[in-house]
């Protein structure tokens, strides 16, 4: 009875693992359309973009090759390292407005009380439009003669926000703020609901009070949300471009002309596509390490546990 | 069994999900052809640029020619002008070009030409000589490249036009500028009053260049530009150049622009609605701006409150206070990707209805002075006539007549020149920085 049972038992294991086998196996195939897309639309323009790199080409005539030149004139040119700039701080400013904000309303809306549900949905509303008709309705707002100022006849509100260079970048910083804290509210409000409730009893039982329980319960145990949500807003400010492009056109006087915008005002506007590559291509690379920085943050190492003692 | 089946299934799931994408991602590759956008067999496409007058003009004029036409009927497409100007280089460069490419001439046209993208039509005019002599002669400068003919002439002249708004001026109590120290004084007198000298659309920065143009016009002559042009190096250092850019800046820096100009767009005629609602007192702007006021003024128009003159002189300077700058007109240009029955198509209609009697009369209707010879009595005639007139002496009578800068200029050159002029218009660099930037994009 015993044997025929352990048997059986043995058996089962065996047969569960040559299915789980097999599973993987086909399960592959699945990743094939995910693939040709992948090849399709990221590998190959990124090779092109490569290739075009080292080409002089104005998008119109005939490709001919420049060697090293787009790569030297591009790396000594002052108005890219501007532009570089520029990007950098949007990152880091963006991260330092949307981080705390979105942290907050990411654990106020996780909350089960009626109200918060209600006011969550509000806040979820910018995420539901898209860039272009987000900067078409701030340009209008923001016009000092005939915006928000001036209709409402409220002097403050009548600033030159677009038009003078150091107000342009700020107003820029606080309209991408709009835009993407909703969805990484969305992000930390489901990091929040995963933290198992028992944490935050014993510590309440230990005697901690909202605010420690804040800090060494909630953002330890949202480790790994905060780094989502982290690469996706830093990556996610190399390509800031529909937004800009609509409500400022890189303008005034550079202020806002990130390296996107560089990339695409010299590609298809000055029709130099060489170095419009170069551009595209320091773009990926940035991308990419930092993606891959943001990554080693959360830690390699596999048998490190966020639910120790659990 | 049971286990065997669900990953089966889950591909066949997968695949029936990825079959249509698959498909939808070939076909949307492959159903854009040199037509533009499914145009039908025979017709050929055009693209123009949206914004009335021209708009309502372009469609009767096509729907016309298609009601005649009904075989090979015309397809046109509507674009904003700063998305258009990107727009259609790219589509060029994809080889999906529209059959007819609307444009400006100049540098721009150059580049296309040389890259063979668009149609020698010099021969096409020798052969319909009734086409080429009913224009004006001086609209095809723009469209000959090395002595080939690249485009035909199309639409009105567009001078340059100082407008104001004469209620505002007898207000105050002023008469309209004739020199620049006038305008000067005119800048503290309307400052003083609250109202905004100036009207401008700083962020399109082609308004902005417009004034530049006048400047170096009126300061150096026509010639400062012309070496420009020519690629002679350190042309944008010439003394003449370094005064007219001091000047603007002096112009900015005495708050001769509107409040806000830097982030006024051209495209949203907010600059015009600034002018006509009073609250700036004048504006530089294309005379197409004219037909645009007279539609959305309320009455501005109509009522006689809208004045204008001259550019001023400089005093000082060389130029002809005559001469004029703007586009010559407009072009269309025949690509030539396109299949031999749409380029019959686009050139019946280039015969059969572009600048017919029609379309004549429509132009003059708005304020505009079509690139026709032989309208003087009609344009006499009209309840316009004094603002044509104004127009056909600086578009036909002008002793020098400047093509817009961004348009004559390669796109290269151009795309720099707009952006050191919005940094010089914001007082971010010096007349001296912005003439050795421009200095190194000489013959580029």
């Amino acid at each position: 009875m015993t044997a025929t049972f352990v048997d059986r038992r043995r058996q089962s294991r065996e047969e569960s693992a040559s299915v789980a086998s097999g599973k993987t196996g086909r399960i592959a195939w699945l990743a094939i359309p995910a693939l040709v897309f992948f090849i399709a639309f990221a590998v190959i323009p990124l090779a092109g973009v490569l290739i075009l790199s080292f080409t002089n080409w104005d998008g119109i005539g005939a490709i001919t090759p420049a060697g090293f030149a787009n790569w030297a004139e591009m790396l000594t040119d002052p108005d890219m390292y501007h532009a570089l700039w520029l990007t950098l701080a949007v990152m880091v400013l963006s991260w330092l407005v949307q981080t705390p904000l979105s942290l907050l309303l990411g654990v106020f809306t996780a909350g089960t009380q009626k109200y918060r549900a209600v006011l969550a949905v509000l806040y979820f509303l910018p995420l539901l439009l898209s860039s272009a008709a987000i900067a078409v309705a701030y340009k209008a707002l923001l016009d000092p003669n005939f915006g928000l100022g001036a209709g409402l006849g409220l002097p403050f509100l009548s600033q030159d926000w677009l038009g003078n260079p150091q107000l342009a970048f700020s107003v820029v910083i606080f309209i991408i703020a709009w835009q993407f804290i909703p969805f990484h509210t969305l992000i930390y409000q489901g990091g929040v609901r995963q933290i198992p409730r028992s944490i935050y009893e014993a510590a309440e039982i230990d005697g901690a009070g909202r605010v420690k329980q804040f800090f060494f319960i909630t953002i330890p145990q949202l480790k790994y949300t905060i780094i989502t949500s982290s690469t996706l807003m830093t990556v996610g400010a190399l390509t800031y471009f529909d937004l800009i492009f609509v409500l400022t056109g890189g303008g005034p006087a550079n202020a806002t002309r990130i390296l996107p915008l560089d990339m695409y005002l010299l590609g298809f506007r000055a029709n130099l596509m060489g170095p419009a590559s170069v551009i595209a291509v320091i773009l990926v690379v940035i991308g990419l390490a930092l993606a891959l920085f943001l990554q080693r943050l959360g830690g390699t190492d596999k048998s490190s546990s966020q639910l120790d003692g659990m | 069994m049971e286990t065997k089946a669900t990953p089966s299934r889950r591909t066949f799931i997968s695949l029936a999900i990825a079959a249509p994408l698959l498909t939808w991602g070939l076909t949307s590759c492959g159903t854009t052809g040199p037509g533009g956008g499914g145009a039908a067999a025979g017709g050929a496409s055009m693209w123009a640029l949206s914004g009335d007058p021209n708009e309502t003009i372009r469609k009767n004029s096509v729907d016309a020619f298609n009601k005649k036409n009904p075989k090979t009927p015309l397809k046109l497409t509507f674009f904003q002008n700063d998305a258009y100007k990107t727009k259609i280089k790219t589509a060029i460069g994809a080889g999906q070009a529209p059959t007819m490419i609307y444009g400006w001439g100049g540098g721009t046209l150059k580049s296309y030409a040389d890259a063979g993208q668009v149609e020698d039509l010099t021969s096409w005019f020798e052969e319909n000589p009734d086409v080429k002599d009913r224009l004006f002669a001086g609209a095809f400068g723009a469209a000959t490249v090395d002595g080939k003919i690249y485009a035909i002439p199309i639409q009105a002249v567009q001078p340059v036009v100082f407008f104001y708004n004469k209620e505002l001026f007898k207000q105050v109590g002023a008469e309209p500028p004739a020199t620049w120290s006038d305008v000067m004084s005119l800048v503290k007198t309307f400052n003083d009053a609250g109202i905004a000298p100036f009207s401008l659309g700083g962020q399109s920065r082609w308004t902005s260049m417009m004034w530049l143009q006048y400047m170096f016009d009126r300061v150096g002559g026509p010639e400062v530009f012309t070496d420009i042009f020519n690629g002679k190096a350190d042309a944008w250092s010439h003394p003449a150049a370094l005064e007219a850019l001091t000047k603007i800046q002096e112009l900015v820096k005495a708050d001769g622009f509107i409040k806000g100009f830097n982030s006024i767009t051209a495209d949203s005629n907010a600059d015009q609605a600034l002018l006509y609602t009073g609250k700036a007192a004048m504006m530089l702007h294309g005379s197409w701006t004219y037909g645009g006021m007279k539609n959305d003024g309320g009455g501005f128009v109509q009522d006689g409150k809208l004045g204008w003159v001259p550019f001023p002189a400089v005093e000082g300077g060389v130029g002809d206070p005559k001469n004029a700058v703007g586009n010559p007109c407009n072009y269309l240009s025949i690509s030539s990707k396109a299949s031999d029955e749409e380029k019959s198509a686009a050139k019946k209609y280039f015969t059969e209805s572009l600048s017919n009697d029609d379309e004549v009369a429509a132009f003059i209707e708005t304020g505009a002075v079509p690139v026709v010879n032989g309208i003087e009595d009609q344009i006499k005639e009209t309840e316009e006539s004094d603002f044509l007139s104004h127009v056909y002496e600086l578009g036909a009578n002008a002793p020098a007549f400047q093509q817009s800068w961004d348009q004559a200029l390669s796109p290269t050159a151009a795309e720099a020149l707009l952006n050191n002029i919005d940094q010089l218009f914001v007082l971010s660099i010096t007349p001296e920085k912005f003439a050795q930037n421009m200095n190194e994009t000489l013959g580029k």
